[in-house]
């Protein structure tokens, strides 16, 4: 479905536009330049059939020259054979620059989304940047292959027939041609009534589609509302409007191809009459005639379709100016380094902003653009300290999600983050991997300002669990090797046994082969745990962040993820986002976060004796028999796109 | 079908005044008659021109007016379809079969028929034709048209399959895209953009090489036909001049012979597309079909009651009910029998069975027969539309309709007042905010107009249910998203309004649920407590678990 701003007809030539899109071609220079060649060869080879009907008219059969008829016909033969094949080349060559050229900017918009803001992803819709990388580099396509040497092929053709016939007869030429201006008056007329014919049938069309899914998604309130027989009036009415719009459009063409024939059979009887008298007069032989209305016949061709063109040229620019205006959107913070240290950033082995420059669209080159003997920034390995000083947060304006946050986590140390739904834990974590910019205040790992390290570096040290495990498709054990491609299968199965995930896997129809459905249907909750926890694990981090997951899960696979978690945490630097507060009983210190501020820090103990905040959460916990607080949706929405990601947010605060 | 034939006629008189001109001017004609000649051929065009517009107008037309119908026919035939059928079947199909499908099915009547009927008379008439000129050449140069539709079929069909691989690769293509920017966040945590680039060159990759494929095959095709029927040119030239060389035929019946197997050309073509367009068409007819011949699963039995104004008695009788193709019944043996008039609220955790329960009364999905009564009268056997037209239902999800704020809230009551609007609006405290909106009630909502917060949302459907004037209202959750001060006053609208009605309630907060005359407590479909508010807090069980956490949360969020 278009959206509206999709429907936007602009400009068929924007110079600007136009410069850049050629630019995509360059590459290809050599090929376009054959298929112009091509072109112009099959164009005199197409010109060549009604000459040698000529030949064969006036020398071979009115002279009763069988010897020269054979000449001809053989001609004739080679002149078919050579157009055949100019025709697969020019289709070929053309075709495939233009699959190629759309395939380079598939992957320069796919590169450029990569590195955009997270917040971007926010506040556009998954769908309509779907769109730029689909549709509308498709639309490209038609620009690249059916326009530019199509265009050239059509005009050489025109001036081919104009030479041609001057040279067999100027006079009856200009006959002839009398009736070129009527073809283009008319060409020209039905053109435009038919464009905003199909306008119009593109909004009805629209608006009946949208009428249609709108009804197909609320049947249920359509019916218990009794509302069909009224929605059924209602579709109606839309379909008539889209048959009438469609037979207008019917209509035009009914009556533009036979008056585009009748203005070809005014000039075939014109040569007739004129021409006939001619050869009565002997200066114009029966070849000539009857070449030149072959020659009349193939000029409307090439007329109808150029006109054709204009219409592609529109949608192109409306198009390139869509995807243009992705490509120009500024990259996150995250992956372009602060003025200063972006020499010491780019030698980061492989994991460069660089790095995507390098990936020129037919290989991968990881890590080709070497730093120029700057002292570089490793971050191979971070001790795991880390430190948030003064932080303010908002999504939008002053809505502060995070408010004044201090807080230090020494290596080694195992931090919960404790605090009801919306009071900023995830929001947190979104910050230490640097997915957005506080507006405020400073954070350190292992004492540097993360603005100064390279992100993509900084998050592979760190290991990330959320509680809505996101697969990707592909095997269990693609999925298992995310953090860390170079893993081989013994150290992938190790970590699977490590956290309990290994039995289950093994029992899969393909074990570790087994692929991933539907990001993960097929999988239960805890399943999708427990394979979360074997990713973090194999990735082997220096800063695990957790954030727990709140559904619920039987007690044997709550068992498994239990013993999984305490063995995922040893010896490493945690950051856990708990819902569950039994999880978290015996971590080093509880930080409590309530209205996005920090209320209370402690331990278990420290807190409850307090009876605060978390002596209040600890109880309505337990207020339920046990059962865990039933927040029945995750907290922050870690799959964008499935709702308005920036209304959820700001329902936090 | 007549216009076609006249068409084709007249058409083919075109060559034979071509012929006479040529002999003529061999034998010595007066410009008169030249210009005799050249009228009769412009004459002869503007006849032919006036039926080939009729000949398009009615047959393309006709096709247009089917598709029109078969459209309307589907839409009337997915209205009857119950919310079973919509929960199996995706949107995305059912909309390519009204779009897509439907347009295969229009281009087998339309261009299929006209094409075929066209390219059967013009070659009956043009080889009879051109068999009077000479039967030889006909037989020489007709040779290579078969190949012609035999190519265009084949390929045709080759390309439109190659075409059909393209589209499902590009789907997966988006689907990849839509992968990524989905897990954009666990992308970017992983650290795995690279990846990511690889794993998309590798698709581009592969829908780069099956566009050649396509391409390949395309690029053979079009070359191909225009040889072909270069072909068929070339024999006419050289065995035609041969006839007339050797005095056979004259010159005049050689010129009017090329004429008529240029005329040839498209309708063979046509013929091989048009065998495409019948297969194309034949296979989407069958899926149209499939949806039209499917049995709505949810209809009124013939000489259903049409029951009067209900009282308002509702009575669950042991109701045991498991939606179609599950194992475990989402409720287990439950009565109730709730008195005209009364309140009746259901608590209980997602998954026990409360929202089943509210979508059996109107038949959603239909109970087993004799479990759910109204006035003590089987659901199954009243008529569907006047059952629902009784019940005012507010569902958990409120589907608002991409029309104006007024027209949403009438859209269960036909030619609602603006005043009736306006007073449900205000039941629902909904009025003074949609007063505040750009253009009042005529603000239209959805993708065009504003976008309503869950709350907004919520309370359109309660002013929507209440302007209904139902003697059954059935309220699934519908207060969630509303802050507990407005929920107050909508209550204390609503209890007003449910006066002398009977309203079946589901909600998770008890200040919701405390002054119903009743209240049930769900859990795995079976009521395992039911009573007043107070004497279930007497109880101490779940109820009374369930007020206590909510009060721990209201103090927690005033900390």
């Amino acid at each position: 479905m278009s959206h509206p701003d999709e429907e936007h007809v602009g400009r068929a030539y924007d110079r600007r536009l136009m410069r850049r899109l050629l630019g995509y071609l360059s590459p290809y220079r050599g090929a376009v330049a054959f298929a112009v060649v091509v072109a112009l060869a099959d164009t005199l080879v197409q010109l060549a059939g009604p000459y040698l009907t000529k030949e064969a008219i006036d020398h071979g059969i009115r002279q009763r020259d069988l010897g020269h008829l054979d000449h001809v016909a053989f001609l004739y033969l080679g002149v078919l054979v050579t157009g055949f094949g100019l025709g697969y080349l020019q289709t070929q060559v053309m075709q495939r620059v233009g699959q190629n050229i759309m395939m380079d900017l598939r992957m320069a918009l796919f590169r450029h989304i990569q590195r955009l803001p997270v917040s971007y992803f926010d506040r556009n819709p998954v769908g309509r940047i779907m769109t730029r990388v689909t549709n509308d580099v498709d639309m490209l396509n038609e620009l690249f292959t059916a326009g530019v040497v199509s265009i050239v092929g059509d005009l050489f053709t025109l001036v081919g027939i104009v030479i041609a016939m001057v040279r067999l007869n100027a006079e009856l030429m200009g006959v002839t041609f009398s009736v070129l201006p009527l073809i283009v008056v008319v060409t020209l007329i039905f053109r435009a009534k038919v464009r905003r014919s199909f306008r119009e049938i593109r909004t009805v069309l629209a608006r009946m589609n949208a009428f249609l899914n709108e009804n197909l998604t609320g049947m249920s309130t359509v019916q218990i509302l009794n509302r069909e027989p009224r929605n059924f009036e209602e579709f109606r009415r839309v379909n008539a409007d889209h048959r009438d719009a469609n037979l207008q459009a019917v209509f035009y063409y009914s009556v533009f191809f036979p008056v585009l024939e009748l203005v070809g059979a005014l000039a075939v009887s014109l040569i007739v009459w004129y021409g006939g008298r001619q050869v009565m007069w002997t200066s114009v032989t029966l070849g000539t005639l009857v070449a030149f209305i072959q020659y009349t016949q193939r000029f409307f061709r090439p007329i109808s379709d150029l006109s054709e063109k204009y219409n592609i040229l529109q949608q192109a620019m409306a198009s390139s100016e869509r995807v243009f205006a992705l490509l120009d959107t500024p990259v996150g913070a995250d992956v372009a380094p602060r003025a200063g240290v972006v020499g010491r950033l780019a030698a980061v082995g492989g994991t460069d902003p660089g790095a995507f420059a390098a990936f020129d669209g037919r290989a991968a080159r990881p890590g080709a653009a070497a730093a120029d003997g700057a002292a570089p920034l490793r971050v191979e390995g971070i001790r795991g300290r880390v430190e948030f000083d003064r932080v303010w947060f908002a999504y939008r304006d002053q809505d502060w999600v995070l408010q004044d946050i201090s807080f230090r986590v020494e290596p080694g140390e195992r931090i919960a983050l404790v605090g009801a739904t919306g009071s900023g834990k995830t929001t947190l974590t979104s910050l230490l991997l640097r997915f957005y910019e506080p507006q405020r205040g400073t954070i350190r790992v292992d004492g540097r300002d993360v603005r100064d390290l390279d992100a993509r570096a900084l998050r592979r040290r760190m290991g990330l669990v959320l509680q809505d495990v996101f697969l990707f498709s592909g095997t269990i054990e693609g999925n298992l090797r995310l953090g860390n491609p170079g893993l081989d299968r013994a150290a992938v199965e190790r970590a699977a046994r490590e956290v309990n995930a290994h039995e289950f896997i093994e029992r899969m129809p393909h074990g570790y082969e087994t692929a991933v459905e539907e990001r993960g249907a097929t999988l239960s909750v805890g399943q999708k745990q427990l394979l979360a926890f074997a990713r973090a694990l194999a990735a082997d981090p220096d800063l695990l962040l957790l954030d727990e997951a709140t559904s619920s899960v039987d007690t044997h696979t709550e068992a498994l993820i239990q013993s999984a978690l305490q063995r995922l945490m040893r010896g490493r630097t945690c950051l856990v986002i708990a819902h569950r507060l039994s999880t978290i009983q015996d971590v080093d210190r509880i930080i409590v976060l309530h209205h996005g501020r920090i209320r209370e820090t402690g331990t278990h103990a420290e807190l409850l004796e307090r009876r605060g905040i978390y002596y209040r959460l600890y109880r309505l916990q337990y207020a339920g028999g046990g059962r865990g607080a039933p927040p029945e949706q995750p907290d922050e929405p870690w799959v964008a796109g499935a709702m308005p990601a920036i209304e959820r947010f700001t329902d936090l605060s | 079908m007549a216009s076609v034939v006249v068409t084709n006629g007249i058409q083919l008189a075109q060559p034979q005044v071509l012929r006479l001109t040529v002999d003529d001017l061999y034998r010595g004609v007066t410009s008169e008659k030249l210009g005799r000649y050249a009228l009769a051929l412009f004459a002869i065009a503007v006849a032919g021109g006036v039926f080939k517009y009729l000949m398009r107008r009615l047959v393309i037309g006709i096709s247009r007016h089917i598709e029109f119908d078969l459209r309307n026919d589907l839409f009337a035939h997915l209205q009857k379809l119950s919310l079973g059928y919509f929960q199996h079947h995706r949107t995305g199909e059912i909309m390519s079969r009204a779009t897509n499908d439907l347009s295969a099915v229009r281009m087998m009547l339309g261009p299929g028929v006209m094409y075929l009927v066209n390219t059967v008379a013009v070659a009956a008439v043009s080889v009879g034709c051109m068999i009077a000129i000479s039967p030889r050449l006909t037989l020489y140069t007709l040779l290579p048209l078969p190949l012609v539709t035999l190519s265009v079929w084949v390929f045709g069909d080759r390309i439109h399959r190659r075409f059909e691989a393209i589209q499902a690769h590009f789907a997966r293509l988006a689907a990849r895209v839509q992968e990524n920017l989905s897990g954009v966040r666990v992308v970017r945590a992983f650290a795995r953009e690279e990846r990511e680039l690889e794993a998309f060159h590798a698709l581009n990759r592969e829908y780069l090489d099956k566009n050649l494929e396509l391409i390949r095959t395309w690029g053979v095709f079009h070359p191909a036909l225009s040889f072909l029927s270069g072909i068929a040119a070339l024999l006419a030239l050289y065995l035609g001049g041969r006839e007339v060389v050797a005095g056979r035929i004259t010159i005049g019946e050689f010129v009017a012979f090329t004429v008529y197997l240029g005329m040839l050309n498209w309708p063979v073509i046509a013929l091989g597309w048009v065998i495409n367009l019948w297969q194309r068409g034949l296979a989407s007819f069958r899926r149209i079909d499939e949806i039209l011949e499917t049995v709505p699963g949810i209809r009124s039995r013939p000489g259903a009651a049409r029951p009067a104004r209900f009282r308002g008695q509702v009575e669950f009788r042991g109701l045991t009910f498991a939606y179609p193709g599950a194992h475990r019944p989402a409720l287990r043996d439950f009565s109730l029998v709730i008195p005209a008039g009364h309140t009746v609220a259901l608590v209980g955790r997602t998954g026990a069975g409360k929202s089943t329960l509210l979508s059996l009364p109107p038949r959603l999905f239909d109970p087993p027969p004799g479990t759910v009564l109204l006035d003590g009268v089987d659901v199954l056997a009243c008529d569907v539309a006047s059952l629902r037209s009784q019940i005012a239902f507010v569902p958990q999800e409120t589907f608002l309709f991409s029309v104006t704020i007024g027209d949403n809230i009438a859209y269960g009551v036909d030619g609602a007042t603006r005043g009736a609007v306006e007073r449900a609006a205000q039941i629902a405290r909904f009025d003074a905010e949609v007063r505040g909106f750009p253009n009042g009630y005529e603000t239209l909502v959805g993708e065009r107009g504003i976008t309503l917060s869950g709350g907004q949302r919520q309370r359109a459907a309660i002013a929507r249910a209440l302007l209904r004037d139902a003697p059954l209202l059935l309220l699934d959750d519908c207060l969630s998203s509303v802050d507990t001060q407005t929920e107050e006053g909508i209550l204390k609208g609503l209890r007003q309004e449910m006066e002398g009605r009977t309203a079946l309630l589901v909600s998770h907060r008890v200040s919701t649920v405390r002054d119903a005359d009743c209240i049930v407590v769900l859990e795995d479909g079976l009521a395992v407590e039911r009573g007043a508010h107070d004497s279930l807090l007497a109880l101490g069980g779940r109820y009374a678990e369930l007020d206590q956490q909510q009060r721990l949360e209201e103090e927690l969020e005033a900390s």
